[in-house]
């Protein structure tokens, strides 16, 4: 099924990523290429098939839930990109 | 012989030896990256005062006699591998500015064993690539060349870039990678030098920048199987912070260079014979197989029925896993920012410019494939196939104990030779490689050959869940048998 202009907005907005008008059709048309060669999976007979959701070859491991780091809040701000205080700050989003 | 031109095996044994000292050796390969970076653009970031304050702590722990598995050794690093005070940019401009203020696992373990590092490898951006076009500092040159067009400037492959030229223009000993469907074996390939992709787990994925967690592999590169089988054993390990690390004993790895292959069974996946495969492809894994027939191997013909399914399965995971991942990139809390009239408007600008093309394709696509009614159609679907994947891998290592195909589709092609607004064309890169990320397999390219051309070609070599040691052993026995040690790369 192809995307339409509409949907592939909606996209966008859901993924956060700002899309002016005219590279819609760019967009569109990348998005429907890789998703039409992805429609070969139809193919596959996958009746009473687990899915797969990863490579581990073994269980996971328990632990216990518990603080095991933490407590230097100067180093997580090193990188913030703005801060106030020991706080990262953002524009003002309640008035 | 220069410095630069010993093995790591090489360089351990003179260290030792007081033939030459760790100063020496790093300042030797600082001199060939201040030389040839400013052409193979293979590093983002030289650690020049770093590596020396680490070589002259290797040369006062070599006095004590107290040397480790890798002290004194030069490597070069992914940027993909946070590093405390190094910038980490996973070649992206999302995070031109961060400097972790953490070491991940891996590269602490090579710091351990007194490894040195000269600086932070160039890589397709998150590692979303094949040819090291998408970086956002600018792509790498491989410094193979064509011998009947010199001109051309070829990819080195991708995504890890320039950890694998880096590697191959002796600008370092080692280095490190992240194969997600192909990120080390494709540029190994292409490079013409080793690279392994280890069974998922082995290689803690701790202070790795995420891009698919269920498919992402940490590995080395070297430029013979032995060194990188000495990296593998310093960077593999058991590590609490990663809920999916492996807490299996680590083997001695380079040990089982010297096995041979007597007795082995080696698969040929008739699958991976595709259509319109290149001659000299098709020629060089044939030839592997002489020499492993030749070396006391059987051949054995094997089928993995699901092969053709397991890159458009690949590009629904890997997409919808990164989309998941690369959504901390907010502009909040680290990284680029540009700012908006609300949150909202921050964050949708600040991932506008902070990604590039492929990487704003590939969350996209993600995104829907992850959306409300197309979660089963897409999703599920491809996690099913996965598991048949999978399973075709199981049924075959019950005949065989390695399989043996080649490692990409062609040699190195040249920057511009594929369209970079037709995916599609570029994932087809990794048929060969992608199916053993969804198994977890640990695989191996070796080159093989070189073309008509002067390229090199590789093989790769895929073995059982942490039966790494079968597939050093295979690819040793290759390697002996290309006598490749004497082909390098015509840099000048």
């Amino acid at each position: 099924m192809a995307l339409d202009h509409a949907t592939v907005r909606r996209i966008a907005t859901l993924a956060r990523i700002r899309v002016e008008e005219d590279e819609i059709p760019r967009l569109q048309n990348e998005l429907n290429g890789i998703l039409g060669w992805i429609e070969q999976l139809n193919e596959v007979n996958i009746e009473g098939v687990e899915p797969l959701t990863g490579a581990a070859h073994m269980a996971l491991k328990m632990r216990e839930d518990v603080v095991t780091d933490g407590g230097y809040p100067e180093k997580i701000l090193a990188n913030a990109p703005d801060r106030a205080g020991a706080f990262f700050a953002v524009p003002k989003v309640v008035e | 012989m220069s410095l630069t031109d010993l093995t790591i095996a090489q360089a351990r044994a003179g260290l030792r030896a007081r033939e030459f000292s760790a100063e020496d050796l790093t300042l030797a390969h600082l001199h060939a990256i201040e030389a040839l970076n400013p052409r193979l653009n293979a590093f983002i970031t030289v650690s020049h005062a770093l590596a020396m304050d680490q070589a002259r702590a290797a040369d006062a722990a070599l006095a004590r006699g107290e040397a480790r598995a890798l002290t004194g050794i030069p490597l070069a690093i992914k940027d993909l591998f946070c590093t405390a005070g190094v910038r980490t940019t996973a070649g992206s401009n999302i995070l031109r500015p961060f400097v972790p203020p953490y070491e991940s696992t891996v590269t602490a373990n090579l710091l351990r064993d007194g490894a040195i590092f000269l600086g932070k490898t160039n890589m397709d951006e998150f590692a979303m690539g094949s040819s090291n076009m998408t970086s956002a500092f600018g792509p790498v040159e491989n410094p193979w060349k064509r011998r009947q067009d010199a001109e051309a400037v070829l990819v080195p492959g991708g995504s890890s870039g320039g950890s694998a030229a880096a590697v191959a223009a002796r600008l370092a000993m080692g280095g490190t990678g992240t194969d997600t469907g192909g990120s080390i074996r494709q540029p190994a390939s292409f490079c013409g030098i080793v690279g392994m992709k280890p069974t998922y787990g082995r290689c803690s994925r701790w202070g790795v920048v995420a891009f698919a967690s269920s498919l992402d592999h940490p590995g080395p590169f070297a430029r013979t199987v032995e060194d990188s089988a000495i990296l593998l054993g310093s960077m593999a390990g058991h590590d609490p912070k990663d809920s999916t690390s492996a807490d299996v004993a680590v083997p001695d790895f380079a040990a089982a260079c010297g096995r041979g292959v007597k007795g082995l069974r080696i698969g040929v996946p008739r699958e991976y014979r595709v259509d319109g495969m290149p001659e000299e492809i098709e020629a060089v894994w044939l030839q592997g197989l002489v020499w492993l027939r030749d070396a006391g191997a059987e051949i054995v013909d094997v089928s993995l029925p699901h092969t053709k399914y397991a890159l458009p399965a690949y590009y629904i995971i890997a997409p919808a896993e990164a989309s998941s991942n690369l959504a901390r990139y907010d502009g909040v809390r680290f990284g680029l920012r540009s700012d908006g009239s609300d949150l909202r408007d921050l964050y949708e600008r600040t991932r506008a410019i902070g990604f590039g093309r492929e990487v704003q394709r590939r969350i996209m696509i993600g995104t829907y494939v992850l959306s409300a009614g197309y979660y089963d159609a897409y999703y599920t679907r491809a996690q099913q196939v996965r598991a048949l994947i999978l399973r075709d891998f199981t049924q075959a290592f019950a005949k065989v104990d390695a399989l043996v195909a080649p490692t990409a589709p062609s040699a190195a092609f040249a920057q511009g030779d594929k369209p970079m607004d037709d995916p599609v064309q570029m994932y087809l890169n990794d048929v060969f490689t992608v199916p053993a990320n969804l198994g977890g397999l640990p695989a191996m390219s070796v080159p093989g050959a070189l073309d008509a051309n002067g390229l090199p070609l590789g093989l790769q070599v895929i073995g059982q869940p942490f039966n790494e040691e079968t597939v050093i052993a295979v690819g040793a026995a290759l390697e002996r048998a290309a006598e490749f040690n004497g082909w390098r790369a015509n840099v000048i």
